[in-house]
């Protein structure tokens, strides 16, 4: 297992801070020579292609790269040396369309959103427009990395914001492995702070859910079982208490496929991918329910889409021009990393995508 | 397709075509070892980890690969894969000197 690197891929030059690059991986090597069946040739087989979007739920805005983290795994290769910021103009830009948008759901993410200097200004604002369901992505340490984070758990339950952090594993030495030195003892205090106020109480609406990912070249275990072994840890072990666990697979672009490239894992963990191909997941894949917005206000089919700055296919492209009817009559991008999202019982933000 | 090794990474993926030179058979196989894995009286986390451990007492690579993998999706630590192996070692090291007393029997019986 390589080592913890402290620096995002761009800020080392590394070949795969280039996303062309990527997508020429995916596209080559074994999906190339016939060895493994594309993704478009698999979702054929069941009439799926062109992939097109249902209903629009989920408005998922990426508020910025920016993070106080270098997981390994990160499929946004964020890090603190990431200087993409969504500006306040382009804030203003999303709050309308947040205003007029059919989706129930908000979904912010990044980086570390919180680390965006109008933050607490969006969320505001943005809670006023009515979604139902207000989700920060959060990675917990956040909370503790600097006092001007401490009372976030306060300012999230004023605005009733939905809470889903990153939790790797139940034991301290598998997240700090992941995620970083300090990061499991950094999370559980967070943890604490949030369930004392109230957040992932049995009975509270303030809600807490946790995301799982596996920690290295695996896929995840069934969602219900490993949520069953978090609960029992965590509160075993810290009193602590949660809504429900996503169980997400790492989808292999940016970090990840850099390391399953390094540790001579890709073609191994592309075949696992492959072999766990759900049909049935393909009816429920994120893209076909959400849109993702990146700091720079432009429109991709989800954030891995954005990562590899895949754009959507529409003459919609960008918040200046959003129109919602036009942007979901399109077909979906999509490549060989989106048998991430249809493999086993699938994958999404959300979690798992069949029963 | 013949390799130059006994044992191939990619044989494992293989397994499945063994129904195809008997079809009746395989299909049982798979049917019952399917079903072996699922939770039941026992959880499919404790059965993967006796798996685990019988991959290793039967030193079989594949097994060793497959099982490692599933015990790690699983959420398995470490410390936890590395206990059920010594339980497989423990086992048989513990099997071949519980035979040290049909050894002692014998001598009894022998000698004068
Ligand atoms: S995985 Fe999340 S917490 Fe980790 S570096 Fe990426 S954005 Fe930050
Ligand atoms: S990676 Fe994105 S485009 Fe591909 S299936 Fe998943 S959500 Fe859809």
């Amino acid at each position: 297992m390589a080592k913890l690197k402290q620096q995002s891929l761009q800020k080392r030059d590394a070949e795969l801070a280039n996303a062309k690059r990527q997508v020429e991986i995916l596209s080559n090597g074994i999906f190339a020579n016939g060895e493994l069946p594309t993704f478009a040739k698999k979702i054929k087989e069941i009439n799926k292609l062109p992939l097109r979007p249902k209903k629009l739920e989920i408005l998922q805005i990426n508020v910025g790269y920016m993070c106080n983290q270098v997981c390994e795994h990160c499929h946004v290769d964020a890090g603190p040396d990431r200087k993409e910021i969504m500006t306040w103009e382009t804030m203003e830009l999303a709050l309308e369309v947040i205003k007029n948008t059919g989706a129930h759901t908000l979904d912010l993410t990044g980086g570390a959103p919180e680390m965006n200097p109008h933050f607490r200004r969006f969320v505001e604002e943005a809670s006023k427009a009515g979604i139902k369901d207000f989700i920060v992505r959060s990675n917990l340490t956040i909370i503790r990395a600097n006092k001007k984070y401490h009372d976030l758990p306060e300012f999230f339950k004023k605005h009733n914001v939905h809470v889903v952090s990153s939790m790797p594993h139940w034991t301290k030495g598998k997240t700090d492995k992941q995620r970083g030195e300090g990061v499991f003892d950094m999370s559980i205090t967070a943890l604490q702070q949030l369930n004392a106020i109230g957040y992932g109480m049995p009975d509270s609406g303030l809600r807490l859910d946790l995301v799982y990912n596996p920690n290295g070249a695996y896929l995840p275990g069934d969602q219900a079982s490993m949520e069953k072994e978090f609960k029992h840890a965590l509160m075993e072990d810290f009193g602590i208490q949660f809504h429900n666990l996503f169980a997400i697979t790492n989808l292999p672009i940016a970090r990840f496929l850099d390391y399953l490239i390094a540790s001579e894992n890709y073609e191994d963990y592309m075949y696992q991918l492959v072999e766990a191909y759900n049909p049935a997941a393909v009816e429920n894949v994120m893209c076909t329910n959400t849109i993702s917005i990146s700091w720079d206000g432009y429109l991709f089919d989800c954030d891995f889409n954005q990562m590899l700055k895949l754009p959507v296919a529409s003459k919609v492209k960008h918040l200046k021009d959003y129109n919602e009817d036009l942007l979901n009559d399109r077909n979906i991008v999509i490549s060989q990393h989106c048998y991430g999202c249809t493999a086993g019982a699938g994958s999404s933000c959300q979690g798992t995508v069949t029963e | 397709m013949a390799s130059n090794n006994y044992y191939d990474p990619a044989d494992l993926r293989k397994f499945g075509e063994i129904t195809e030179w008997s079809e009746e058979l395989g299909t049982k196989f798979f049917d019952y070892y399917g079903k072996v894995f699922e939770e039941g009286a026992l959880t499919a986390r404790e059965k993967a980890l006796i798996a685990l451990a019988v991959a290793h007492t039967e030193q079989c690579p594949y097994c060793i690969d497959a099982y490692t993998k599933d015990t790690l999706q699983r959420g398995v630590t470490k410390e936890q894969m590395m206990e059920a192996i010594h339980v497989g070692a423990a086992i048989k090291s513990g099997a071949t000197l519980v035979h040290g007393t049909m050894m002692m029997n014998k001598v009894n019986k022998l000698e004068m």
